[in-house]
């Protein structure tokens, strides 16, 4: 069984290899057989890596104990849902699960596109066969997951695995990896798309255009991951924490930030035809970042406390980085002229200007926490010590950031393409504006003192009423129009250009996102050793311990608090915060007791038992809630964005209608001067 | 060219101060990854810097003292007392055996007082005893890695 997947992944690889060959002799010497048998191979590698995938997860299933990864990863008293996500649980599965879903956006790629793009394809192909064959290399040669137990070459098994870790055995956590693996892996495309169109120097936008949903997708996959990890964070592990810049949260964050910075920066250029550069350096960077971010968690260059085992795939990686970089550089060097931008800036106060901040501000951000994530490194080649910088750095940082950030998301969506004029800044923000300075003002004298977090929730207050402004607006003037509803006025309105008001709905979420950031330095905290009848108290809450309760089953040993709450001496009924300690992994569990009110959360963790009495932290963390509805709402704003426009959008904008005939490529082109204002 | 000069002074003026904020104060947010030598050559100059140091932790050497728990770091046959002061608990995976890192500051007293502790369990994703017996490798292409999980553990904020 063991040999048929290896030999699977051996022969995938030499197919992966196949693929890019005939794709490129393909198509340099118009050779259309060679082409097609091209993408027939992508499409073949599909089938054998989903065998070498389907016979991991079956023995995974079913437990075969000679299979080292199986040993290490699964046992048999796991329920099945685990060990299924045991695929991705460890470093060589995980390489798999990596090869297997490329493989897959792979096929897709190739089933969606027959007769279309037919001069970008066989590029495209070559490309996602490239890091296709990288991954092989990896998952047939250097850390194969169907090594065998042996003892002196003679197969042995073993009675049982060593299963999953206790900790990770909760939903959030077996579909989180799948999430930012998608993610991950998805960026590959618009790349390939975005090389493609650079090598053979296609006119137009088409490799935007045709990888928009695409780049839409990966990026909520990419950012539900991150926040899937966060509020396991936060639910699980009984620290009360949602982020600490760890360096392995730090690689899933940087890819999503270059993404943001790609997704505005593509519509100048389906606008306006400018930016043509930076969008390829950004797309390139988007990817190069995802590469890197699985190096980092695959190599342990950097300690984290998500360590995996270190291992020797990081050189393969390092080379792989280095060859990739400088070939995408070479590439936009030599095509320079190709990117030659269609207009101008011509006001700081315009739509142009907003986004090309908004890609300076996500730039800076992404290349601080990679300096931040990468200094222990940094220092130690240059300064010979080796030195790490802490979440205190980071938020000196990331915070300013954020705000300005959220300032551009209230500006800039309403500044007017080209210029824009007093007018029409007063009709917009004037009201947003005064309701900003009140809502600063009474927060200032309701006795609020730490600044970002007034800054924060008056920038918040600001784009909530310009983003509600443009929703009533527009739904106004339908209803009056079309004699409908206000309801579904709205409906309509979101349903007739749902790029536009799809993005809203994401910029409402990232406010409410906001808003539960703003909460943190109001949290409180409290920590005591309690007896039976014991009181203590957390900010306004009283927790009287009513009971200490021991249990004992198969698996675990569990002790359990039952706490009377009050508020203020108003009863709240209880909460039973409890301590998991799982025999076969020798492991403790937390298993936290929330009571989750929109203002605050109430969180208990019981964090240890000393000499019968138990230590119990207690938090208020106020307004936390905020966050994952804020998540919630970005992820429906991404949905509506991915909705067809009911109206047919086209671009009125430059448009490339012929090809001049010196030799020198010089496009004729017209331009037609866009009305109406904003449209995504 | 104006309106260029308006974005250079606009660009400008926010990498600036996003330089002066990356570099302003950065002494208090570092953090020096020492080994338990280098902490012992350091001598005094190591009481005025954050220093995370990893090691073994010493079976037997755990004591509760009240809230305070005192340990010993062993690494390289290079022991380290350790005093961790901090606020929270320490982590579940904390105990004899285990690989940690403790970040604090080295104390007057020689023993390093430490604020914060990351624990990672090594003992239970190593081989037990009777399970995988001596001489026990996995066959086939490629060096065998040491399986552990992503292990996800920490203490404080």
């Amino acid at each position: 069984m063991e040999n048929v997947g290896a030999l699977a992944l051996l022969l995938a690889f030499c197919i992966a290899l196949y693929a890019i060959i005939a794709s490129v002799t393909g198509t340099l010497k118009k050779k259309p057989f060679l082409t097609l048998s091209g993408e027939r191979a992508v499409v073949v590698v599909w089938l054998l890596v989903s065998l070498a995938s389907g016979i991991l997860v079956y023995s995974l299933i079913t437990g075969d104990m000679r299979m080292a990864y199986v040993a290490s990863h699964s046992n048999h008293a796991m329920p099945i849902f685990y060990k299924v996500a045991a695929w991705w649980g460890g470093q060589e599965g995980s390489l798999l699960f990596w090869s297997w879903i490329l493989s897959t956006y792979g096929a897709v790629v190739v089933l969606t596109n027959k007769g279309k793009h037919r001069n970008l394809m066989p590029w495209v192909l070559s490309i996602l066969s490239t890091v296709q064959v990288f991954f092989l290399i990896l998952n047939a040669f250097v850390v194969s997951p169907f090594q065998v137990l042996a003892v002196d070459k003679v197969v042995t098994s073993v009675p049982d695995g060593m299963g999953l870790n206790p900790l990770l055995q909760y939903w959030a956590m077996v579909i989180h990896p799948p999430m930012l693996y998608l993610g991950y892996v998805g960026f590959v495309v618009p790349f390939a798309f975005a090389m493609a169109s650079l090598i053979v120097k296609a006119p137009g936008e088409s490799w935007i255009q045709s990888t928009r949903r695409w780049a839409i997708v990966t990026w909520l996959f990419q950012g539900t991951g991150v926040m899937l990890g966060s509020a396991w964070a936060y639910h699980v592990l009984g620290w009360g924490g949602y982020w600490m810049w760890d360096p392995v949260e730090n690689a899933s964050l940087l890819p999503w930030l270059a993404a943001t910075a790609f997704l505005h920066s593509v519509m100048m250029q389906e606008k306006k035809g400018m930016m043509k550069v930076w969008n390829m350096v950004l797309i390139a960077s988007t990817f190069f970042l995802c590469i890197y971010g699985t190096f980092l968690t695959r190599s342990g260059i950097v300690s984290s406390v998500h360590a995996f085992a270190e291992s020797p795939i990081g050189k393969f990686f390092v080379v792989f980085l280095a060859v990739g970089i400088a070939a995408t550089v070479w590439l936009i060097l030599d095509r320079l002229d190709y990117l030659k931008s269609e207009s101008e800036l011509e006001s700081v106060v315009s739509r142009e200007s907003s986004f090309l901040f908004n890609n300076l501000i996500l730039l800076a951000s992404c290349f601080a926490v990679l300096w931040g994530t990468m200094f222990p490194v940094i220092s130690e080649k240059f300064a010979s010590e080796k030195i790490s910088l802490d979440a205190v750095w980071f938020n000196r940082l990331m915070v300013p950031i954020g705000l300005f950030l959220l300032f551009l998301t209230g500006v800039g969506p309403l500044f007017a393409w080209r210029r824009t004029s007093m007018e029409s800044l007063r009709k917009n923000f004037q009201w947003p504006g005064i309701g900003m300075l009140i809502t600063v003002a009474a927060l200032y004298l309701g006795g609020m003192r730490y600044i970002y977090s007034i800054i924060s929730l008056g920038l918040c207050f600001f784009v909530t009423a310009t983003i509600f402004m443009e929703f009533f607006r527009g739904s106004r003037a339908i209803s009056e129009k079309s004699k409908m509803g206000f309801i579904p006025a709205m409906v309509e309105l979101t349903h007739r250009n749902t790029r536009r008001y799809g993005g809203y709905l994401v910029h409402m979420g990232i406010v409410l996102m906001f808003v539960g950031w703003s909460g943190h330095p109001f949290n409180q905290t409290a920590i005591g050793e309690v007896a039976k009848g014991d009181s203590m108290s957390v900010g306004a809450y009283t927790l009287k311990v009513l009971d200490l309760q021991d249990s004992d089953t198969a698996d675990y040993q569990e002790a359990t608090a039952v706490l009377e709450i009050s508020k203020n001496g108003q009863p709240l009924g209880t909460l039973s915060p409890a301590r998991r300690f799982y025999k076969v992994a020798q492991q403790a569990t937390a298993d936290v007791a929330l009571r989750t009110r929109l203002n605050e959360d109430l969180y208990i963790n019981y964090a240890a038992v000393t000499n019968g009495k138990a230590t119990l932290q207690a938090y208020v963390f106020p307004l936390v809630t905020w966050i994952w509805i804020g998540v919630i709402t970005l992820i429906g704003g991404t949905f509506v964005c991915l909705v067809p426009s009911k109206v047919a959008r086209s671009y009125p904008r430059t448009e490339v209608v012929g090809i001049a005939q010196e030799g020198k490529r010089q496009p004729a082109v017209v331009h037609h001067e866009n009305a109406q204002r904003g449209s995504e | 060219m104006q309106k260029y000069g308006k974005f250079a002074v606009l660009m400008a003026i926010i990498v600036g101060s996003l330089l002066w904020l990356a570099t302003n104060g950065i002494q208090n947010s570092t953090t020096y990854y020492k080994s338990i030598a280098e902490l012992r050559q350091m001598g005094g100059g190591a009481q005025a810097r954050n220093v995370r140091v990893g090691g073994d932790v010493v079976g037997d050497s755990i004591v509760h003292e009240g809230t305070f728990v005192k340990f010993n770091l062993v690494q390289d046959k290079e022991t380290l007392r350790v005093a961790y002061e901090g606020r929270d608990p320490l982590p579940d995976t904390f105990r004899g055996g285990a690989q940690a890192l403790a970040a604090g500051r080295m104390g007057p007293d020689g023993v390093f007082h430490a604020s914060e502790i990351q624990a990672k369990c090594a003992s239970k994703y190593a081989p037990k005893p009777g399970m995988a017996p001596e001489g026990l490798q996995p066959k086939g292409v490629g060096k065998p890695t040491q399986a552990m999980p992503a292990s996800t553990l920490r203490t404080s904020l």
